[in-house]
């Protein structure tokens, strides 16, 4: 048999029927629901008379439109965002299928709920209707978001139409210096890469570097494959994984437990086989980077300057000037000296307990800036409820944070948390297009630990200078 | 989805090119949870003032036009997003199929998943066409999708071509998930495979 990758033997395991011109109906183990993109799936569900073919294998929250404040109990505010919400509670009920509704200590980002409740396993072929579905990638699951058909298409057939993908390899080298993070190798390979990078391509992430990542780490990486371009993010299980995966309330146990970990340890690209594409940074090169611009791979080290349009070729050059228009900077000016208003911590890139750890260690005694507006929105209400057990609240809160309740938030501006025009933001998310947290706002992406070292000094800081 | 008939009606003329999806149904309507119901906004921008009246002469708000079932307008129809929004704005309207020289791709096979017909004609015969739909009730267009013609007032037929699987999903009224249905014993069969291979999942 020829070699083949991790992502060929997920792909055909899953391939259910393939037609002459190679299309494959692929099946499908997880679907992740919110509440955004379901409503239309689950209608037309209803005027065909058809059912969810697997409801076990169905999981829905809301985590887009709920308000992140403490009085959301009393009731969300916006009608059409309540009415999205209520949607999708009589929908998951209608259909019985698994829920966490608002009211839920589980209820949180899909991206965070889904792994953290054992439902993402290894080998697994993982839907959402939602791009960061590249999430899950982490745990050698190969997954990626769909559109409404499709969202339909999985809850009737449990399978989805598919062409396969190319493989493209991103190693990553060596070993990180202090104060590197997750959050650097991903904006740095798309850095690297380009937006439209992994186009066509699912990549898998290898080399000591994202070997050396915990699990939380390694979703980081895989969060942000689709802003590079690529659909899905692998990276092969190990013992980490395993670890991780083990007595989660979905995960398999017993003898089921065993057979499961025989057949995850067959999930690795076997040597020789055929990558369409290998890009290769060294871990030693990667520093703290932020955004600059308003696309993701407008990517610098914090110790560099914003640059000028000269600096680029062809469309870039435009696109540099309106970008650095749109997000009010001059070419020149040191990273570290812009200033900002807002830092939020946050979404199903960095809102896990990990993220909130290492900000808390940057803000350890610390205050933000004065007249600062910092939130914490963490990504699920058990990394929350677990954030308070180890005192990370507090420290948050006495520096001066904002201690929100679990969803999106900000991220995407969808609640009520939302930029002023203007405002610039120190943001842990994962994008920075123009109008992304509001309309006007202005976001820097970083690391937690970046966002809170800028969160103590007012403005974008290299946050190896608080270590 | 119903299957695609015959249809004899009013053309709506929008001689404009490049109507994008924005235009077709903006960003504003997108938080809804319907699929159906979109009709109404279609066209929003076009169609209604800053507070919410018609415009008497956006076409689509003449007595003729309000039941069109078929709409011809100008190149690149159908660019922008692939908000899937568009064609059920178009579809809930009442219009089931556009006439046009060339669309957006996406826009396109968008169509097919929600029983819409997208026609590419010459733009010569598309001319033609806008002709008729000006006359609103008294030039009625036919298109007849089993033997591939666009028919106007005055009984001309042109010819226009389409993908020989599309035009059978269309003809039986097959989504995709109709047909994946088809395939069920096919996912029985894997499903039972697979439970045995991995019974965790
Ligand atoms: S946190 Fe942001 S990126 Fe993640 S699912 Fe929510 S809106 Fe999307």
């Amino acid at each position: 048999m020829s070699p083949k990758t991790l992502y060929d033997k997920i792909w055909d395991a899953h391939v259910v029927h393939e037609a002459e011109d190679g299309t494959c109906l692929l099946y499908i183990d997880r679907h992740l629901v919110h509440e955004v993109t379901s409503p239309q799936a689950f209608e037309g569900l209803r005027m065909a008379g058809r059912t969810v073919r697997a409801p076990e294998k169905t999981i829905a929250v809301p985590d887009h439109n709920v308000p992140t404040t403490l009085d959301r109990t009393s009731g969300i505010k916006n009608e059409e965002s309540r009415i999205q919400v209520e949607a999708l509670d009589k929908n998951a009920q209608d259909f019985g299928i698994n829920y966490y509704p608002v009211s839920d200590v589980r209820q949180g980002i899909v991206h965070i709920v889904g792994p953290e409740q054992g439902w993402t396993l290894p080998g697994m072929t993982v839907v959402c209707g939602d791009s960061h579905t590249a999430t899950h990638g982490a745990f050698g699951a190969l997954a990626h978001g769909i559109g409404t058909s499709e969202v339909e298409h999985v809850l009737a057939t449990q399978t989805l139409i598919q062409k396969k993908s190319k493989n493209m390899k991103v190693e990553i080298t060596g070993k990180l210096r202090p104060g590197v993070t997750a959050k650097d190798i991903t904006l740095s390979v798309i850095g690297a890469t380009g937006t439209a990078g992994g186009t066509g391509h699912v990549i898998e992430y290898c080399g000591e570097a994202i070997r050396d990542l915990s699990i939380e780490g390694r979703m980081t990486v895989c969060n942000m494959a689709i802003e590079g371009g690529a659909r899905a993010g692998l990276i092969a299980p190990d013992e980490k994984t395993f670890d991780y995966v083990m007595g989660r309330p979905h995960a398999p146990k017993g003898a089921q437990w065993e057979a499961a970990l025989a057949y995850w340890k067959t999930l690795f690209t076997d040597e020789g086989a055929h990558f369409d594409k290998v890009i290769t940074l060294k871990g030693e090169d990667i520093a703290p980077v932020v955004t600059w611009g308003t696309s993701p791979e407008d990517v610098l080290p914090i110790t560099a300057a914003v640059p000028a349009p000269e600096d680029f070729k062809g469309g870039k050059v435009d696109a540099a000037r309106r970008a650095l228009e749109y997000m009010g900077l001059t070419a020149g000016t040191p990273l570290s000296e812009i200033e900002i208003d807002t830092v939020f911590i946050g979404s199903c890139t960095n809102g896990r307990i990990e993220d909130l750890r290492a900000a808390a260690d940057v803000l350890k005694g610390k205050k933000i800036k004065e007249g600062l507006r910092a939130m914490v929105v963490p990504g699920s209400g058990l990394v929350r409820a677990q954030a308070e057990e180890e005192g990370l609240a507090d420290i948050f809160k006495e520096a001066g944070f904002e201690w929100r309740l679990a969803g999106c938030s900000m991220c995407l501006a969808m609640n009520p948390d939302q930029l002023e025009p203007g405002e610039r933001c120190a943001a842990t998310s994962n994008r920075n297009f123009e109008g992304r947290q509001g309309r006007g706002g202005r976001t820097h992406l970083m690391s937690p630990a970046m966002a809170a070292a800028a969160a103590v000094t007012g403005r974008l800081t290299d946050v190896r200078e608080m270590m | 989805m119903e299957k695609f008939e015959k249809i004899t009606g009013v053309a709506a003329p929008l001689p404009l090119i490049n109507v994008d999806t924005d235009m077709i149904i903006p960003k504003q309507f997108l938080k809804t949870i319907k699929r159906s119901g979109l009709g109404v906004n279609l066209f929003d921008e076009m169609r209604y003032d800053g507070e919410g009246r018609e415009i008497p002469d956006f076409v689509l708000n003449q007595p003729a036009y309000r039941k069109a079932e078929i709409l011809v307008a100008g190149e690149n129809f159908g660019c922008g997003s692939s908000r899937e929004h568009a064609p059920w704005a178009i579809k809930d309207f009442g219009i089931k199929a556009v006439i046009a020289p060339s669309f957006a791709d996406i826009f396109f096979n968008n169509c097919f998943k929600n029983g819409i017909l997208p026609i590419v004609l010459p733009q010569d015969q598309v001319d033609r066409l806008m002709d008729d739909a000006r006359k609103g009730e008294n030039a009625r267009i036919t298109v007849d999708l089993e033997h591939q013609t666009v028919s106007g007032s005055d009984g001309t037929e042109f010819r226009f071509e389409v993908d020989p699987h599309q035009k059978h999903c269309l003809m039986e009224g097959l989504d995709d998930i109709g047909q994946t249905l088809q395939k069920a014993a096919a996912i029985d069969s894997f499903e039972q495979g697979y439970a045995a291979r991995m019974p965790w999942v």
